[in-house]
């Protein structure tokens, strides 16, 4: 079978495409298949991050007020990101970004990650208060298990525990300088 | 040299060890996203920055003498080396095709990968044969402890690590395995699956190919949220959902043996007469056939393949792999014949 664009080289390439339960088949050989870009053993996905990221964001601007002037010319000191470009590429450009559109980023997480709140690892020179912060957030898991479990008593012990290390936590914070 | 030993030299160890699960498990594998504190993100980076980011890590990577690692740029490195890394999973196409200020860390094994400049500063990977989430993480952990005492990394209390693109921030964890999934595709039951178990946070896609019709029922999946949970928890539920994943394949096995033993044997030597015969074959057909002949194999139907051959196929069919075994560049025509002929070939060695 010849390949059906350029109808000299030798079809290698078979494609079949259902749209709309519409069945189509397409006879390509390599050089053809690729310029059509249809040869997907490519290993990377046909839609592009930065296309569903606009999508996302538009709908996510419709319910929220639209951003201050002063927001939209605002640049990032460290990097020079404007809010403008982020919101184009959906890319922060540096770490200081995070503190520089704190006020836009945090809803836009809560939405795509359902939390702004770190439980995991901390480097090395590792916060004292992000560690209470996760053992506080463990001792809470286990007590609604406790709770949903009838053990009260158990459950009972883990409060005075998560007290306990909320009472360090609010003192950890405060030499932190939170 | 044997094509056995050619092969040993070539496939990644991940391919080649064993692990829990490995007749539907290919790989675990664990990346983690890191940063370092105040310098612009690769995208923001200009020259100097980049350099400086590559320079840093060539740094600590040379002064450590805890693992045995290797620093490559990849700007020195020929495309077909590259594509070789691609292909085996250690680095990203992006990361291939665009190579100024770019490097990769390789431990000696290639279990560890760690890329440099792309996305993020740094891109930690671990990958481990079969169903091992836990043990790859915590390799995974243990890397990231030791760039990490030398490098002060772009962390924030609330948010955790800070990455370039607000769905890796928190915990900068990507954790996947790599299932062979042919008997939930052959009973149509992956287009089910798919939103199922989209809808507990974690992603599914075909790893060749696009969407629900994956080349070869090779499927990827893995979990979507980074921040708000930690490294256990997001690791265990993946595993958790994996696992019922796992589950509901073998359960689909036992089913076609139980109502379509003779059509299923039959469909797993069609695919072995072809494999084992053609002359000429393109990836996409090979891919498709390796995936029947696997599952044959695994079901006790295919006796004359050894497991870890077919599974070996699966990478070793792919162009760079192809080139890389023959010692020169070939063209898709040229490739699709020395493919043919390899199988043909390595389909006959015993392990």
């Amino acid at each position: 079978m010849l390949c059906e664009e350029c109808r000299r080289r030798p079809a290698s390439v078979h494609i079949t495409k259902i749209v709309n339960n519409m069945k189509t088949e397409m006879h390509l050989c390599q050089e053809c298949a690729q310029e059509k870009g249809e040869l997907t053993l490519a290993f990377e996905p046909s839609l592009s991050f930065e296309d569903f990221w606009k999508g996302m964001l538009e709908q996510f601007q419709a319910f929220s007020p639209a951003p201050s002037v002063g927001l939209r010319t605002h640049r990032c000191p460290n990097c020079g990101l404007a809010y403008t470009e982020f919101k184009e590429t959906g890319r922060l450009g540096c770490s200081e970004c995070y503190d520089q559109f704190r006020g836009e980023l945090l809803p836009l997480l809560r939405r795509i990650q359902g939390s702004t709140n770190h439980t995991g690892k901390t480097p090395g020179v590792s916060s004292v208060a992000a560690s209470y912060r996760q053992q506080i957030e463990e001792l809470r898991e286990q007590q609604r298990k406790a709770i949903l479990e009838e053990k009260y008593e158990e459950a009972a012990k883990l409060r005075d525990k998560i007290r306990a290390l909320e009472k360090n936590l609010r003192e950890a914070e405060r030499q932190e300088g939170r | 040299m044997s094509l056995q030993d050619a092969v040993n030299s070539i496939l990644s160890q991940w391919m080649k060890g064993r692990g829990p699960e490995d007749e539907i498990v290919m790989g675990s594998r664990i990346r983690l996203a890191r940063n370092i504190a105040k310098i612009p993100f690769p995208s923001a980076a200009d020259d100097q920055q980049a350099a400086h980011v590559n320079e840093l890590v060539r740094s600590v990577v040379e002064s450590t003498d805890k693992l045995d690692w290797k620093y490559l740029s990849l700007i020195d490195m020929p495309r077909l080396d590259r594509e070789l890394l691609v292909e085996k999973h250690l680095i990203s196409p992006q990361q291939a095709r665009d190579v100024k200020h770019k490097a990769v860390v390789l431990s000696r094994d290639e279990v560890v990968s760690i890329m440099v400049n792309e996305e993020d500063h740094l891109r930690i990977q671990c990958i481990h044969p079969g169903f091992q989430l836990e043990s790859a993480w915590e390799q995974c952990d243990r890397v990231d402890d030791i760039l990490g005492d030398k490098l002060e990394y772009a962390f924030s209390t609330d948010l955790g690590y800070l990455t370039a693109c607000p769905t890796n921030v928190g915990t900068g964890l990507r954790a996947s395995v790599m299932l062979h999934l042919p008997a939930l595709a052959m009973t149509k039951q992956m287009a089910g699956l798919i939103p199922a178990v989209n809808k507990l946070g974690i992603a599914v896609r075909g790893l060749y190919g696009e969407g629900t019709e994956s080349v070869g029922d090779i499927y990827q999946i893995s979990n979507q949220l980074t921040l708000g949970h930690s490294e256990k928890e997001i690791i265990q539920h993946l595993a958790t959902v994996a696992r019922q994943v796992i589950d509901q394949e073998k359960g689909a096995r036992e089913q076609l043996l139980k109502v379509g033993r003779a059509q299923l044997e039959d469909q797993c030597y069609r695919a072995y007469g072809v494999l084992s015969q053609a002359r000429l074959i393109s990836s996409q057909e090979a891919m498709q056939l390796v995936s029947l002949v696997w599952l044959g194999v695994d079901l006790g139907l295919v006796k004359e393949v050894d497991t870890q051959i077919v599974k070996s196929l699966v990478m070793l069919i792919r162009p760079a792999h192809l080139q890389k075994l023959i010692g020169r560049n070939m063209d898709a025509g040229e490739r699709d014949v020395y493919r043919a002929s390899l199988i043909r070939e390595y389909l006959q060695t015993r392990q």
